[in-house]
């Protein structure tokens, strides 16, 4: 059913747990679908220095949530805002087709705490 | 070495070796088709009504009533389709419960769309249809109601018998004959089949319940019963069911329930036993942790736990890494996205739902196996928890 890496990303996720003094924290999902991510962002000189998530969701969602805090480690904001929800499942080696639209949010918890960073310190 | 501990026969169990054993020489030796004439044909003829003789007994009821089919979801279709089709005449109504089977629901969805109109009961916080409901659902159009025996996600026990004699009741009182069908899939090896002590017209089984093989079903149609078969073709079954009979699976079916019933007292209590110690067990080291279905009216091989703040298909695969194989009535283990159906009738609200596991005992269970799952799912609920940014909101 899933993949090897997103097995992984699920059994190891990287950078799990609250960030109290983050920039910009986005949300996704609602716990009536069954998945809710929160996503942190340390930004340091316009780029990401450190990102960190919360989730309550399958194994697709903590995977996914696993995987884009990887993936804007280092990387500008207008870089972040590029990553989609499609990204990051590709990033993962693909997943299954009934998880692409339900579990596949963050991306979207991403965009929304680049969004929060930004109506914070306005440019 | 990776243990392994199987804790979902509600969804399947092992073919039993003496129900394979039974089963095997009608592969390749005794191949005959039983509506032919020779000798070879005949053989296999005389292993299926053997079988019907067999599976008859259990039921209580004439080998002449019972159906072979292609499984439990062929039989609920049939016993829905075929009284509803046949008995159009006098009525469009069905009753049915919010948390039958799917096999059931979407054959009345299907039913709707072709003029019958159909009330779905509500249950209660355990699971369980109210018997006056029924009473109070059944009108003059009424033709026939659908009750499970037991639920398949809770393991919670309908009042069939009760429910029965209501049905017998109501449709003397409204002057139309009001016709019963349980699905009692999830009944066998745990409870009694006696379609008498039931009072039931019409019952369902699948044989890979009971430790028989796939693709077989039963269907017990009491004579009398207005019934258009829903397959069209030979004469086999009495003409209610055409197709060639599937002589291996049947005799390993039939062989299986016999032992299933033998072996009923034995393996409940056994199976009771396990379930009690899990819940319990869970109930102890880990907290926010609700059983779902009836406390005592449930079978006694089901465990189901909901647990706050963490999602099921998360738990399945921790348990997978460990070994057990449960199931979950989350939304991200069905292909519909939405939590159970059974769940939300019983009214628990869909962020719980989705933290659904279910633990299903078998005879080969042993107390190692349970010690085994409470010495790992503290952990995996922790683990899960930690991630999940509802503990907190939840906690504080």
């Amino acid at each position: 059913m899933y993949s090897d890496l997103v097995m992984e990303h699920f059994s190891n996720p990287r950078n799990v747990g609250a960030m109290p003094d983050a920039d910009g924290v986005g949300s996704a999902g609602n716990p009536v679908c069954g998945d809710v991510m929160k996503l942190f962002i340390r930004v340091r000189d316009g780029r990401i220095e450190d990102a960190r998530f919360q989730t309550f969701g399958c194994g697709a969602a903590i995977a996914t949530s696993s995987m884009v805090t990887e993936m804007v480690k280092g990387k500008t904001l207008d870089e972040a805002l590029d990553i989609s929800n499609k990204a990051v499942a590709e990033a993962l080696g693909g997943l299954p087709p009934t998880k692409m639209h339900c579990s596949n949010l963050a991306a979207e918890a991403l965009h929304r705490a680049i969004e929060d960073y930004r109506s914070r310190a306005p440019a | 070495m990776k243990r392994a501990v199987y804790l979902d026969h509600a969804a399947t169990t092992p073919v039993h070796p003496r129900a394979l054993e039974a089963m095997l020489p009608f592969f390749s030796q005794r191949y005959g088709n039983p509506s032919s004439v020779y000798s070879l044909a005949q053989e296999a003829r005389q292993a299926v009504e053997e079988s019907r003789v067999a599976v008859a007994d259990i039921l209580g009821c004439p080998a002449r009533d019972i159906i072979f089919t292609s499984g439990g979801t062929e039989s609920d279709n049939a016993a829905l389709k075929g009284v509803a089709f046949a008995a159009r005449e006098s009525g469009n109504h069905i009753v049915t419960s919010a948390i039958e089977h799917h096999a059931v629901l979407e054959t009345c969805r299907f039913l709707e769309k072709f003029g019958f109109e159909v009330t779905y009961l509500p249950v209660d916080e355990c699971g369980l249809v109210r018997v006056e409901d029924v009473e109070k659902a059944i009108t003059q159009s009424t033709i026939l109601v659908s009750i499970m025996l037991a639920n398949n996600e809770v393991g919670t026990i309908e009042p069939i018998a009760e429910i029965a004699r209501v049905v017998k009741d109501k449709s003397k009182l409204v002057g139309s004959r009001v016709f019963l069908h349980t699905d009692a899939v999830q009944g066998a090896g745990a409870l009694d089949l006696d379609v008498n002590e039931l009072g039931v017209d019409l019952l369902t089984l699948s044989s890979h319940k009971f430790y028989g093989p796939k693709g077989v079903g039963i269907l017990y149609v009491r004579r009398g019963t207005p019934f258009l078969p829903q397959q069209s073709g030979g004469a086999h079954e009495r003409n209610r069911r055409a197709g060639t009979e599937n002589v291996a699976g049947i005799v390993g079916a039939a062989a299986a329930l016999k032992l299933a019933a033998e072996r009923r007292q034995s393996n409940g209590q056994q199976c009771q036993s396990l379930r009690d110690r899990l819940i319990a067990g869970i109930q102890l080291k880990i907290k926010r942790a609700h059983l779902s279905g009836h406390p005592t009216i449930r079978l006694p091989n089901n465990a189901s736990l909901c647990f706050e703040y963490v999602e099921g298909e998360s738990i399945l695969l921790n348990l997978d890494f460990a070994g057990v194989a449960a199931s979950s009535g989350s939304a991200c283990t069905s292909a519909s996205l939405e939590p159970s159906h059974v769940l939300m009738a019983m009214g628990i609200p869909e962020e719980l739902a989705h933290g659904s596991v279910r633990f299903t005992m078998g005879p080969d269970n042993t107390e190692e196996d349970v010690d085994y799952v409470l010495s790992i799912m503290p952990g995996i609920i922790e683990k899960l928890r930690a991630i999940s940014p509802l503990t907190e909101a939840g906690e504080s």
